[in-house]
């Protein structure tokens, strides 16, 4: 007899990342971008460093380089033991920006730091897209 | 502000105790700082305490156990870093003339397995990514590219803090462990195994300090005197964010700065260092952080033998969070106490210098901050 499978949590958009998961929806990665022009991931209210509020909304590329990764073999909660192990990856987007993100379509062992990606969408629900990373 | 003195430490046994309550763990560590400092309880003026997953009003429930005397007792939480957190509270009240005495205590009992943060719908818990070894995985892998260093110079991280643990009555685990059993220990998040990770623990901590001028009533002879202090909470920094897979060596830099302006002193000057180790790479980034060696040269020094107990720049004598433990509200009281014992003279087979060591570094994180202290003697 199998466990039940535990659903995956999703995100809840706010008021501050509504447009982003808009975005992904329409598999686009929208990042927010300052009056000086400066973009930043994940969206917030000020950004990074500067404090600055971000006034517009620029479609990224999709494409980048791993700045680092590591693999889960253990999870933290439930519903991602069952996943285990996967791969967990930082992504130096082409605009500067570094983002979180799992590695798919790449074994294990094939992932290496300056490796260029792109990114794929998983419509996980009606509402919710995730971006993931394969390698390009 | 009125020079203070940390007059006595002492510890329960740091291990898993399924048959002790928090009050049996926490009264046997007050009995032990007071027997230390040579206060009795009906003279402390009040009582910080630092605590994390017990319930409501846990710290009145075990100070309590000494008598009630009346006293406050204020409960201070800032996860992995709360009892230097209420350290530092005491330590405010009692250098501003507020009161002549204090009582600091952390405590705390935890479950087996990976503890879980706040449960926020963050984009990086939502899809997994929230791991805490896997941060610390993500910022060590990355430090490898960028500096040339090994899997194993974080496992050395390990050893050291284990050959350490071993001559440590108090410590949770008390055997040494080779590299091999280190580097082949299950892997938690590449390149973090098993051995890299504090284990949860049951324990308590607790620090009696005073200030100088009322100390010579109770103790008399070589003290550690508070000399420099900084907490913060994390800065929106340029670089350096840890949640981008970098080594947050920034932040740390940025209070131990504050703490060495007020201390007069500078990294050059420190004998003994207790640094956050909740995962093996986090020494290594912390003695960088603090000025200790030069960023990028923190896995090298650990390889070269230089945080060990006889090296020049000795780091977690007492065993670290990796083998002294982590039972996550009692660390920085239990971080206080090596250092208390560094800088008296009375750390045993674990003393450095020979006994002469007179300026001691503390960095304790918690989430939600930092704190850094200076000790001198």
């Amino acid at each position: 007899m199998t466990a039940p499978e535990i659903p995956l949590p999703l995100p809840v958009p706010t008021p501050t990342t509504q447009k982003f998961w808009d975005g992904t929806k329409q598999h686009k990665i929208l990042l927010p971008k300052t009056a000086d022009g400066q973009v930043f991931f994940y969206p917030r209210v000020l950004a990074p460093g500067t404090l600055d509020e971000p006034v517009e909304w620029v479609e990224a590329s999709g494409k980048g380089t791993v700045y680092s990764f590591t693999v889960d073999r253990r999870g933290t909660a439930s519903a991602f033991r069952a996943k285990v192990p996967y791969v967990i990856v930082i992504v130096e987007l082409e605009e500067g920006p570094r983002m979180t993100s799992n590695m798919v379509d790449c074994a294990i062992e094939d992932v290496k730091i300056g490796m260029p990606v792109e990114a794929v969408f998983e419509d996980v629900s009606e509402e919710i897209t995730l971006v993931k990373f394969r390698p390009s | 502000m009125r020079d203070v003195v940390v007059l006595g430490a002492g510890l329960h046994r740091f291990g898993r105790f399924p048959d002790k309550s928090l009050p049996d763990l926490g009264r046997e560590a007050i009995e032990n700082a007071l027997d230390d400092s040579g206060v009795p309880f009906k003279d402390i003026e009040v009582a910080y305490v630092g605590r994390v997953l017990a319930g409501m009003g846990a710290g009145l429930s075990v100070v309590s156990e000494m008598g009630r005397t009346g006293i406050p007792v204020i409960n201070i939480e800032m996860a992995c870093g709360s009892s230097t957190s209420a350290f530092r509270e005491a330590y405010l009240s009692v250098a501003t003339g507020v009161y002549d005495t204090a009582l600091v205590v952390g405590f705390e009992k935890m479950q087996r397995g990976l503890i879980q943060i706040a449960d926020q719908k963050s984009y990086q818990t939502v899809m997994g990514l929230a791991v805490m070894p896997a941060s610390y995985a993500l910022q060590a892998r990355r430090y490898m590219a960028d500096h040339g260093a090994t899997a194993e110079m974080f496992g050395q991280v390990s050893v050291k803090s284990h050959r350490n643990g071993a001559l440590n009555p108090y410590a949770q685990y008390q055997t040494a462990v080779t590299l091999d059993d280190v580097m082949n220990s299950r892997s938690i998040a590449d390149p973090v195994t098993l051995l890299q990770c504090s284990p949860t623990t049951d324990g308590a901590a607790a620090v009696v300090i005073c200030a100088a001028s009322k100390a010579a009533q109770y103790k008399s002879g070589r003290l550690a005197h508070v000399a420099g202090w900084a907490t913060g909470s994390g800065k929106y920094e340029p670089t350096g964010d840890s949640a981008e897979g970098e080594a947050d060596t920034g932040e740390i830099g940025r209070l131990v700065a504050m703490a060495w302006e007020r201390a007069g002193l500078g990294p050059e000057d420190v004998d003994v260092t207790q640094v956050h180790d909740a995962f093996a790479p986090g020494e290594i980034f912390s003695i960088e952080g603090l000025g200790l060696v030069p960023v990028g040269e923190g896995a090298q020094a650990v390889w070269d033998g230089r945080t060990e107990i006889d090296g020049d720049i000795p780091v977690n004598t007492d065993g670290g969070l990796l083998s002294r433990g982590h039972p996550i509200g009692a660390t920085g009281c239990a971080m206080v106490t090596e250092i208390v014992r560094q800088l008296t003279g009375e750390a045993g087979p674990r003393q450095v210098k020979g006994g002469d060591a007179h300026v001691g570094l503390i960095q304790n994180a918690g989430i939600g901050g930092m704190n850094i202290l200076v000790l001198t003697s």
